[in-house]
């Protein structure tokens, strides 16, 4: 056991650490690549690698070479906490990118303000930049905006009462808040609330009680696959009424899953989703396709905003280094005062109180037709 | 071969003292906090270690101890009393100096239960729970005390992720450190080293404990019901009464680990109820060497450590599995107890036959 | 409640209570030959679902469920050969461990082949919109598919282990292991043959239901427990209590959430399990004889 324990320690001397950090950036991400957030954090594990490419190819972040070091969290908040302390310390990171779930930014926050390490989240909640802290932003639009547009669409078609189900997961659960908050304002009554496991295979019994509550249309707020259940449980029971999701719906293999079932649905997301259809004069129609392009010839795989994120995240951080000096106190005072960056989710514009900026016009309502996703207009 | 204790108990504080030492001296002190956290899940696995080893009970449920002592530290030392502050029960827990004020994140002031307070009501409940599930548990046999123990572990996770006071899925953040007079846990970086001893400390301190136990008539006891409980029994044995002791002293250590933990980290969420941590708890028994505490102890460090500094990345649970599947293959008493005499001569029988022959 | 509320909920947790009494008889056919309890059973449903996915983009789709349970099946035996028959002095703990190694092993090897996407087989006969009224409830065709499926199971099983000699073999291995040897039965093989079937029954279940859900790399963790606590309510070893208790619990799960949060639903079932297992320790149909005789030292 002694030997065990002093042949650790001889290791431990012998991996002494190399030279400090010379010339390149070195830039950590926090990401969910396995475990049950794996939809979220593989595709920005992918995007991240692929930009890092791009930039590198173009001559580094202000002439330095970017290199990202990866850590796969497993969608653990604790293990989470202990990467982030890996990265900073260790590896003396220049920044972080991520962590891919509201749970874990949550459990990180505190350490990366404590050690003044920026953290740029790839993570929905409101709470990560509400109340804003110095050092933490986000670049995932706001879940109340998502909740805004839903519900104006709903007023508009003069729906009233709703059934509303959410995963226990934090992205669910920041999206029952402030569904709870705004419906009342609209107009719109939660007949039924329920909070199902995010492993769900099956809601039929969920969908039952809503149908039990005489409801006029549903809404789901997850970003697992059981955003496609719900709607092939509903469609087989016979209800007919409209099917609203979060924004966590943009991934098209959702709509996929969901077959004939899916058609009608419709979900605030950015326009990534939608990209092909955007008029030539959208201001983020460039980017989009490029992004989108150089995705799907790389990973033979559909674009989620997932993978968006981390293409904004990277891309920010990018520009703030170049516009603020590779400083990490200049590039964080940089990125405050970025205004109108396209980015995939939306047209940024950050300021010192508001460290995500993304508003409303971010979202786009989209509806599944034939398994392709179309603008709904207004 | 047996060691004496002593001897180990001594091997293992240099261990722990010369690790320390090597870490801060090459300028690696953050080593320092997963071999903490490694250091409170082993007081878990310990715990656990003497359920199943001598006990020979198994738990697949050990982790919803965990759980418990961590979320009851978490949810009374992060409750804010100050909007009952004019209430009977609030100025009776300040005047027995159970509740104090204190900063929070944002700059403002609450009124929560003292930490220390809140450990001693983390290990009551978890005893308390613990006596209660035994009840009807204890009785159970082989594959169906295994069943009850997961279904315990699984019910604590769904009501730490379904109640909105245990802050659902996300878990509660902001707790305070717990300052026991000079020493403290949790408190950041600048406490690492003090934290790291006191947590190894507390292991030393349990594997003595249970060490001495286990070699004790009580301890006799116990492996007398593991043989044959209706022949301990018959020897005048109180099974029941044994059985039980032994299941709720398992159930304190791993709500201590949790209490601790959560302080040290800052706060806990539904993952750590989980039944894949119940079963990686299990799996350290298993590959230590159930019947031996310091078997447990490194397989829990080195594991608990390697997989909190993501050594394997992605891999991490291909690692886990594999570790499993190959200790139960080839050190079924733990790695500690490999023979590998025997082991060679399993992977080369032709030989042996041969040399029968000749 | 209406008649008409009622049966919605008791056929969803029908439905889902057959696929769980699925998952459980393959513990069971494993247990008895071998006093095993094989938490990788989960995930050779995982694999079914996953592998006639793929095949089902090459080939026809009876032929790639067919070709899916086979290659389980194989998954299964090879299970055996490599790791199960190799432990020495195997007590409960080791083989819980070894099968849950085992398990986490297959499922992160689905992942480095398959990825972490969602998959689904096309439905057997409809689409994802179709239904039909069975007595005043919608239904899915894919429904009858799985009910009918684990019935057909439940019934070949029985004539299998009834009326066949490999059956009767099978039967007499797990009742005394040494005596069938004796009697020249191929215990060793029998063994494989039981993983294998385990395995194949598993995959079906996997098949079948897919197209109302969905596959995944790491849907076997959770359908493990499911079978477990299944198969111990019933009484582990006894298939037509898997079959009940199976049912029992889908059912159970599903009218809770009619009257109780469904973040609770588990802790509902499970704390309904832990009354009965106190109240009766081998399961609702278990016997205390056969379960202390096959616990394994």
């Amino acid at each position: 056991m002694t030997l065990v324990r002093t042949a650790a320690a001889a290791a431990l001397l012998a991996f002494a650490p190399a030279a400090p950090a010379g010339d390149p950036i070195k830039v950590g991400a926090l990401l969910a690549i396995t475990g049950p957030a794996s939809f979220l954090g593989a595709p920005e594990a992918r995007t991240l690698a692929m930009v890092a490419e791009e930039l590198n190819a173009r001559g580094g972040v202000g002439g330095r070479r970017l290199e990202l070091v990866v850590k796969d969290t497993g969608g653990s908040p604790e293990k989470a906490v202990s990467l982030a302390r890996q990265l900073i310390e260790e590896e003396q990171v220049f920044a972080i990118i991520g962590p891919s779930t509201s749970g874990e930014t949550l459990a990180v926050k505190s350490l990366a303000e404590e050690e003044g390490t920026l953290l740029l989240s790839l993570a929905a909640a409101e709470v990560i930049v509400n109340p804003v802290t110095p050092h933490v932003f986000k670049v995932a639009p706001q879940d109340r905006f998502a909740a805004e547009m839903i519900f104006r669409r709903m007023k508009a078609a003069g729906i009233t009462r709703i059934g509303f189900l959410s995963s226990n997961t934090g992205f669910g659960k920041a999206g029952k808040e402030q569904v709870e908050k705004l419906a009342p304002g609209y107009g719109i009554e939660l007949a039924v609330s329920e909070v199902y496991d995010k492993a769900a295979t099956d809601l039929t019994a969920e969908v039952t009680k809503l149908r039990a509550a005489g409801v006029q249309a549903i809404l789901n707020w997850s970003t697992e696959p059981a955003q496609a259940i719900v709607i092939k449980n509903a469609r087989q029971m016979g209800m007919t009424v409209p099917i609203f999701q979060s924004h966590g719906f943009a991934n098209v293999q959702y709509a996929a899953a969901a077959g004939a079932a899916a058609d009608g649905v419709i979900f605030p997301a950015s326009r990534l989703v939608v990209a092909d259809s955007l008029p030539a004069s959208d201001p983020q129609k460039a980017v989009l396709e490029s992004y989108k392009k150089a995705y799907e010839a790389r990973y033979r795989e559909e674009v989620s905003t997932f993978g968006g994120h981390a293409w904004d995240a990277l891309m920010i951080l990018a520009r703030a280094i170049e516009q603020g000096g590779a400083d990490p106190a200049r590039a964080r005072s940089a990125i405050e005062r970025i205004q109108g960056f396209v980015g995939t989710a939306g047209v940024f514009h950050f300021s010192p109180t508001d460290h995500n900026g993304l508003g409303l016009d971010a979202f786009e309502l989209i509806a599944v037709k034939r398994g392709r996703f179309v603008p709904l207009g207004p | 071969m047996r060691v004496d204790p002593r001897v180990k108990a001594v091997g293992l504080a240099a261990a722990v003292v010369a690790a320390q030492l090597c870490a801060t001296g090459t300028g690696k002190g953050f080593y320092l906090t997963p071999l903490t956290l490694a250091g409170y899940e082993t007081l878990a696995a310990l715990g656990l270690s003497l359920l199943m080893g001598y006990g020979g009970q198994i738990s697949l449920g050990q982790a919803g101890f965990f759980a418990i002592g961590g979320y009851t530290s978490a949810f009374l030392t992060t409750l804010d009393l100050t909007p009952h502050r004019g209430g009977a029960l609030a100025a009776a827990l300040a005047t027995l100096h159970l509740a104090s004020p204190r900063p929070d994140l944002y700059g403002g002031e609450v009124l929560s239960v003292a930490p220390w307070a809140a450990l001693v009501a983390a290990l009551l409940l978890g005893a308390a729970l613990a006596a209660a599930l035994g009840v009807p548990v204890l009785r159970l046999r082989g594959h169906a005390l295994a069943m009850a123990t997961l279904a315990f572990g699984i019910i604590v996770a769904s009501v730490a992720v379904g109640t909105e006071a245990l802050g659902a899925a996300d878990g509660l953040h902001g707790v305070p450190p717990l300052a026991l007079g000079p020493l403290r846990v949790g408190g950041g970086p600048a406490h690492r080293v003090e934290n790291y001893y006191l947590a190894w400390a507390l292991v030393l301190l349990a594997a003595w404990l249970l060490e001495n136990l286990v070699h004790s008539r009580t301890g006799r006891a116990l492996r007398a019901i593991h043989g044959s409980e209706d022949a301990a029994r018959a020897m005048g044995i109180d099974a029941a009464a044994l059985k039980m002791k032994t299941f709720v002293l398992s159930g304190i250590l791993a709500a201590a680990a949790g209490a601790l933990s959560t302080h040290l980290v800052g706060g806990i969420g539904p993952s750590q109820a989980s039944a894949m941590k119940s079963v990686r708890l299990v799996a350290i028994v298993a590959v230590g060497g159930m019947g031996s505490l310091w078997g447990t102890l490194a397989a829990s460090a080195g594991l608990t450590f390697l997989s909190l500094r993501g050594t394997f990345g992605a891999h991490d649970d291909a690692v886990f599995g594999g570790v499993l599947v190959l200790a139960m293959l080839f050190a079924p008493d733990g790695i500690l107890e490999v023979d590998l005499r025997s082991l060679l001569a399993r992977l080369a029988p032709a030989r042996a036959a041969r040399k029968e022959e000749g | 409640m209406t008649l008409e509320l009622f049966l919605q909920y008791l056929v969803a947790g029908l439905t889902y209570g057959s696929v769980y009494a699925v998952v459980a008889i393959g513990f069971n056919i494993v247990y008895n030959a071998s006093g095993v309890i094989n938490f990788a059973q989960g995930e050779f449903v995982m694999l079914g679902g996953m592998t006639a996915a793929s095949l089902s983009r090459v080939l026809p789709l009876p032929l790639a469920v067919a070709g899916a349970v086979a290659a389980t099946a194989a998954v299964g035996a090879l299970v055996e050969l490599a790791f199960v028959r190799w432990l020495t002095r195997p007590s409960l703990l080791r083989l819980v461990v070894i099968t849950i190694g085992v398990a986490i092993l297959l499922r992160e090897a689905a992942l480095a082949v398959w990825g972490e996407g969602v998959r689904s087989l096309p439905y057997f006969s409809g689409t994802e919109v179709s239904a039909f009224a069975l007595g005043g409830v919608r239904v899915s065709p894919q429904v009858l598919w799985v009910l009918g499926t684990t019935a057909a199971t439940v019934a070949l099983l029985g004539l299998f282990f009834g009326h066949t000699m490999l059956g009767w073999e099978m039967r007499a291995c797990a009742a005394n292991r040494d005596a069938a040897a004796l009697c020249g039965i191929p215990t060793r093989r029998l063994l494989t043959l039981s993983f294998a079937l385990a395995a194949a029954i598993g995959a079906l279940a996997g098949c079948v239901v897919s197209p109302l859900s969905y596959t995944s790399y790491s849907m076997g963790e959770g359908l493990a427990v499911k079978g477990f606590t299944v198969a111990i309510l019933g009484g582990l070893g006894n298939s037509s209590g898997a079959v009940a208790a199976g049912l029992v619990l889908g059912v159970l799960e599903s009218l809770s959430v009619s009257l109780w949060p469904t973040a609770y639903k588990d802790v509902v079932a499970l704390t309904a399990l832990l009354g009965i297992l106190s109240l009766r320790p081998s399961g609702l149909f278990g016997s205390r004889e056969a379960s202390r005789l096959r616990e394994p030292a």
